[in-house]
């Protein structure tokens, strides 16, 4: 049996009255490549902001390696979405990838060569590094999402949460996206994605979870992944067999 | 008055001297702070906040019924941050937008505040006149002791701001991503905010409560025109809110003693016009010319590109052409068939054209070198 590296207990989460997660418990375990999918609105970004203490849930917890996420940070990375921060902002894209290694710096402590080195081989990871010098709103979209990538690679984690970090970018990039994803699942790390493509589930991912307000079913792709629970979550007669 | 006897009698003389020092340390101060209100997309903060601190002006008059600057500013500075915190408030618990919160709050501590000032006024008090140039400001009544106290208060903001750098840098870019690295965002933002609601009180005697936010704003939107760097931004801003400063009070002195802060205010506007159109990479000036460089260069492009067709279904790419053959595509002028010649693309001899191995080459790679021209 493998190691469990993120467990959820009773996680229910709320915008006013409307639950927008409700009691959900997953075991997520180590060394997965998987994907949260469901429909608009089903709290898959939620389920993530959750986890990582960004909303504040009403009620349930999560443990990292059986211990509450405060004390395990350092063993987590965050991709958030891309249109979630203002590119505009006046930095360099090797600046935004240094800030993956504050968490560890800490308080008033400033990055140095160490920090510049590792930020310089994540940029080279995700091709980015002839753009280190980049204002980040020179950069396209793809650009920019790998400019994220590498920030949260940066931070040498152990286990990676991705809010849609396919969206908006064009086929080369999200292959080299996908490679970077299998490569760190290769390491022994474990990597949760918040994916819409149903199309590529297969094609990319081992282990996937079905979220509708509550968890439909969490498993691997090969047994879990069929018309049945694909109609359970989005509400329809799902009919595109892509077990075939 | 001419230039250099203005410059003797502001080493010389006590009261331009403490004038030109006390708002060029606070356009000084105002400018660093600025940029974070304005890159966080809270440039409303400051005239919220500037508003917000006039209840607790004429309260701290009335308890104290003396017109003691700091204790003034202290009222001030309570009354400012009772505002802030409530317009945070309103954010978090309601569902109502920032704007609103901030409209809201701006609003009702003002009104609160003029009621106040009306109701002193009425008072069987000596005492009571000039609360109401906290309005406006008035920079004359800026004394030594005024001027060092902005002094220690810039001085602490620029140790802050060392300090955290990072920590405030990385909140203002992405606040839920410094919050999963384990930074207490809650703390950066009270920090950030609270130096804004200091600087803001201490313009208030200067500037005033009306056109602070100004001060707050105008010199970190010029400096965010020149530079894609924030701690050059910051940097500049400084400089800008200083020299709006210092020319402010240099103009308002030399013609009849114009009011100083709305001076001051129109001057830091006038840093933004001139950044705003003049700005290298993101002015409106150069921009246009770009723009305009661009057209252009993409009909001279076009041309090449068709030029090249032809020249390519020849073995000898110099084979030579009639600029007839040209007439059928539209683009083709005289001019920039001649600036071809001046680039060395292509050769004229009489009515005819040939292309040169230069022009040949730089049409057929002329799409790729989107794909090279990384740094």
């Amino acid at each position: 049996m493998k190691k469990i590296a993120v467990k959820i207990d009773d996680l229910t989460v709320a915008y006013n009255y409307k639950p927008v997660l409700w009691d959900i418990d997953l075991e997520i375990p180590e060394g997965v490549l998987m994907a949260i999918v469901g429909p608009n609105g089903a709290g898959k970004s939620t389920l993530i902001k959750s986890i990582l203490g960004i909303l504040k849930p009403i009620a349930g917890s999560v443990s990292i390696y059986d211990k509450p996420y405060e004390k395990q940070r350092q063993l987590v990375a965050y991709v958030p979405q891309k249109g979630s921060v203002d590119w505009d902002f006046p930095t360099t894209a090797l600046d935004v990838v240094m800030m993956g290694t504050y968490g560890s710096l800490g308080w008033i402590k400033r990055p140095g060569q160490k920090q510049k080195k590792a930020a310089l081989e994540a940029l080279e990871k995700v091709g980015m590094l002839p753009f280190k010098g980049r204002q980040i709103s020179q950069l396209s979209g793809g650009q920019q999402q790998r400019i994220f990538l590498a920030r949260a690679l940066v931070q040498n984690a152990s286990i990676y949460f991705m809010d849609e970090p396919f969206q908006g970018v064009d086929a080369t990039t999200e292959i080299a996206i996908i490679n970077i994803l299998k490569e760190l699942r290769k390491a022994g790390k474990t990597v949760i994605v918040v994916h819409h493509d149903l199309q590529t589930v297969p094609e990319y991912f081992d282990w996937v979870t079905f979220l509708n307000v509550k968890k439909i079913a969490t498993g691997p792709v090969k047994d879990i992944f069929n018309d049945d629970n694909l109609t359970k979550t989005y509400g329809i007669n799902y009919k595109v067999s892509i077990q075939e | 008055m001419d230039l250099l006897e203005y410059i003797e009698l502001v080493f010389t003389d006590y009261t331009l001297r403490t004038i030109t020092l006390g708002t060029a340390i606070l356009g000084a101060v105002t400018g660093m702070l600025g940029s974070f209100a304005v890159l966080r997309k809270q440039s409303l903060l400051g005239d919220a906040i500037s508003h917000a601190a006039l209840p607790g002006i004429a309260i701290a008059f009335l308890i104290t019924g003396a017109k003691d600057t700091n204790t003034l500013l202290l009222g001030a500075l309570v009354s400012g941050l009772i505002g802030t915190f409530w317009i945070r408030g309103i954010i978090k618990k309601t569902h109502l937008k920032s704007d609103t919160a901030l409209g809201l709050i701006l609003s009702l501590f003002f009104g609160f505040g003029m009621l106040l000032l009306t109701f002193i006024q009425k008072q069987p008090n000596a005492n009571q006149a000039g609360l109401d140039k906290y309005l406006f400001g008035q920079a004359a009544t800026l004394v030594e002791s005024d001027v060092w106290l902005m002094t220690m208060v810039t001085g602490l903001c620029v140790i802050v701001l060392l300090l955290f750098w990072k920590e405030f840098k990385i909140l203002l870019f992405d606040a839920d991503y410094t919050k999963t690295l384990g930074f207490n965002t809650k703390t950066i933002d009270i920090l950030i905010t609270s130096f804004i609601v200091l600087a803001i009180v201490l313009g208030l005697q200067t500037v005033g409560v009306v056109l602070m936010s100004a001060m707050l704003l105008a010199p970190a939107a010029a400096a965010r025109q020149w530079t894609n760097s924030l701690a050059k931004m910051v940097f500049l801003a400084a400089i800008f809110g200083a020299f709006s400063g210092v020319f402010g009070t240099a103009v308002s002195a030399s013609q009849n003693n114009l009011s100083t802060g709305p001076v001051i205010v129109l001057v830091a506007a006038v840093f933004v016009i001139i950044s705003f159109v003049f700005s290298p990479s993101r002015g409106l000036l150069f921009k246009q010319i770009r723009f305009i460089k661009n057209r252009r260069d993409l009909e001279l492009n076009k041309t090449l590109a068709f030029m090249h067709q032809i020249a390519e279904t020849h073995e000898d790419i110099s084979h030579p052409h009639t600029i007839k053959i040209l007439n059928n595509f539209q683009g083709y002028t005289k001019g920039t068939l001649q600036k071809l010649v001046d680039k060395g693309f292509v050769t004229l001899e009489g009515n005819m054209w040939s292309m040169t191995k230069k022009g040949y080459s730089t049409a057929a790679n002329l799409y790729n070198q989107q794909t090279n021209d990384d740094e």
